[in-house]
């Protein structure tokens, strides 16, 4: 339903956008802005990725070169090397990323998304309130109730368990936002009919709300896979073991800042790739998500 | 009355059902954390000895007592009131142009203006070998060869540069949920609405954003806004990561890192809590004010 508007939109937009009015003038310097804007964004990854190829002596070139002449994956050898020679194996660091992430992901996914249909959809009493909290909640980011979140842990006796850093983030509202939106959209007569038949809320819930806002559900899924994979916990874990892979890779580049630069820098693209592949491939369903995710102000 | 109200309360018994999971979560550890802030602000608090209550010691000291927490008040107001209207701006400036394009382009760019957003703590690296003090940093090596200036500047540790320094890279990835939520936006407007504008003489393109797209995507304009405070008010990992924790001179000291100080190293509860009262304090008034400007669009 919500698929085919947009592509109607999309298909318009074809044959519309080109009667209305755009002087040449505009749209060069308009162009030329977003060229310079856009040369601006991709120069630290550009130069990121020139670094990693580079051998060491071109790394240590002077003046610095914004290209690299005998590209080589010396650095990432390297890099690899002295993960897997850290005290804790480097497949540790990424069972733990991973096992955050997911389980984080899935529960938040699942857990809101439950929470989200009846605030969509139902109007039983107390809803606006609750949903008022919620959204207040979206200011309620990590950055500012970390040392609440810290004392919280540790009277419940979770620090330093995987715990600690995956139960606070199955409760955040951003994702649960998102999807209500998209669930307000939804024509009621879908659901009326289900209920008629006898169907559980539970069973409406996940057998014809969830299959219908699957690009929510992917955009929910993409934000809180990206947050959980750049989690680095550092603040209620302490066991090596239990650290996070951007934990550990941003120790390659602390240890030894010179010597490291090119390992480094390998480790940068290798965390950054995750992210960007998962945005490049599942792009379109989070801006057709975004398309509800309004505040009326 | 009061019996109506249980009534309802069972008819929906499976609605609250639902919701309960999540709320158990976000109560104890989204609402919990907030609620536990402001009682502990009023207290002094290690968590070694029992708090004591101050009442409002912690607030007092803030405003008073604590230069440092003034240079950070004021390193943070320039910071939000410089990233927050210009990052909004650059988002919805680029969802607009990028907008026009088809689609192909259309994903590209998007990708390539998000992308920073996301890939957080991997970039730091880079950016400290930019920023770096010697002419090894490329920064230093570009406007030396172009004569802007004579000798290397220390970018992360020169404290007139931290902040300027801290407001670029903080630009650079600004460009997340807003921007993703405006290209949304634009895709939203009803096409009908532009022709029925260039009937009632609409005669640019400034006209069509102002008296057709930008009121059909008051909603997307909202949220944006909601997010580019929050982020704009916590800066904090720039900070930290490229000029240190404390900054030269504190020249870098955002509340954040500030709580941070008071809450991961000198373990003063008390007074982190009531500084993150505050914080979000500000927040919330900011996004009233917003909110309130916003509604003024296209009319």
């Amino acid at each position: 339903m919500h698929t085919k508007s947009l592509k109607r939109i999309l298909h318009r937009r074809g044959k519309v956008g080109m009667k209305r009015r755009r002087s040449k003038v505009g749209s060069f310097f308009m162009f030329l802005g977003i060229f310079l804007l856009a040369a601006f964004m991709a120069f630290p990854l550009y130069y990121t990725v020139i670094q990693s190829l580079k051998p060491i002596d071109e790394i240590f070139r002077f003046p610095p070169t914004l290209y690299v002449n005998r590209p080589t994956m010396d650095n990432y050898g390297e890099m690899f090397r002295i993960l897997a020679n850290m005290w804790v194996p480097l497949s540790r660091y990424l069972f733990n990323t991973l096992m955050i992430a997911v389980l984080g992901t899935g529960l938040h996914v699942i857990l809101a998304g439950m929470a989200a249909y009846p605030l969509a959809k139902h109007k039983f009493p107390g809803k606006d309130l609750i949903f008022a909290i919620i959204m207040l909640g979206l200011m309620f980011v990590p950055q500012v109730t970390f040392v609440p979140s810290f004392i919280i842990i540790s009277k419940l006796g979770l620090l330093n368990t995987y715990w600690a850093q995956l139960l606070p983030t199955i409760g955040v509202s951003l994702g649960l936002f998102l999807m209500r939106q998209f669930m307000e959209q939804l024509p009621d007569a879908m659901m009326e009919a289900a209920k008629i038949d006898g169907a559980t809320e539970f069973r409406v819930c996940f057998q014809i709300v969830f299959p219908s806002v699957k690009p929510a559900i992917v955009t929910v899924i993409i934000f809180q896979f990206i947050n959980l994979w750049n989690l680095s916990g550092g603040d209620v874990v302490y066991n090596e073991e239990l650290k996070t892979l951007t934990q550990a890779m941003s120790q390659i580049s602390a240890a030894n800042a010179y010597a490291r630069y090119g390992p480094s820098m390998a480790a940068a693209v290798i965390m950054m790739l995750p992210p960007i592949l998962i945005f490049v491939l599942l792009q379109r369903q989070v801006i057709e998500t975004m398309t509800s995710a309004g505040i009326k102000g | 009355m009061n019996n109506g109200l249980l009534q309802q309360m069972k008819k929906y018994r499976e609605s609250y059902l639902l919701m309960l999971p999540y709320l158990l979560f976000f109560t104890v550890f989204t609402l919990v954390p907030v609620i536990v802030a402001v009682v502990i602000s009023f207290t002094e608090y290690n968590m070694l000895t029992p708090a004591r209550f101050v009442f409002l010691d912690n607030y007092i000291r803030m405003f008073l007592e604590d230069n440092v927490f003034l240079t950070a008040m004021s390193n943070m107001v320039r910071i939000a009131v410089i990233i927050g209207p210009v990052s909004y701006i650059l988002c919805f400036f680029i969802a607009w142009v990028i907008n026009d394009l088809n689609r192909t382009g259309r994903s590209i760019l998007t990708t390539l203006f998000y992308v920073p957003a996301v890939v957080g703590g991997a970039s730091w690296a880079v950016w400290r070998l930019l920023l770096s003090g010697d002419q090894y940093g490329l920064v230093n090596n570009f406007l030396m060869s172009l004569g802007i200036i004579f000798e290397p500047i220390a970018w992360t540790t020169e404290e007139s540069a931290i902040l300027p320094v801290i407001i670029i890279v903080q630009l650079w990835m600004s460009m997340g949920i807003s921007f993703l939520s405006f290209i949304a936006g634009m895709q939203t407007v009803d096409q009908s609405l532009y022709e029925a504008g260039m009937i009632d003489g609409i005669r640019n393109r400034f006209q069509e954003l102002w008296y057709v797209t930008l009121p059909s995507m008051l909603p997307q304009l909202v949220f944006g806004a909601v997010m580019q405070i929050i982020s704009a008010f916590t800066v904090a990992d720039v900070s930290v990561q490229l000029c240190g924790l404390p900054s030269t001179n504190y020249a870098g000291e955002t509340i954040v890192t500030h709580i941070m100080d008071y809450g991961t190293i000198r373990y003063e509860f008390g007074y982190a809590c009531a500084m993150s009262v505050v914080l979000v304090l500000l927040m919330q008034l900011s996004r009233a004010l917003v909110t309130k400007v916003l509604s003024k669009v296209g009319s």
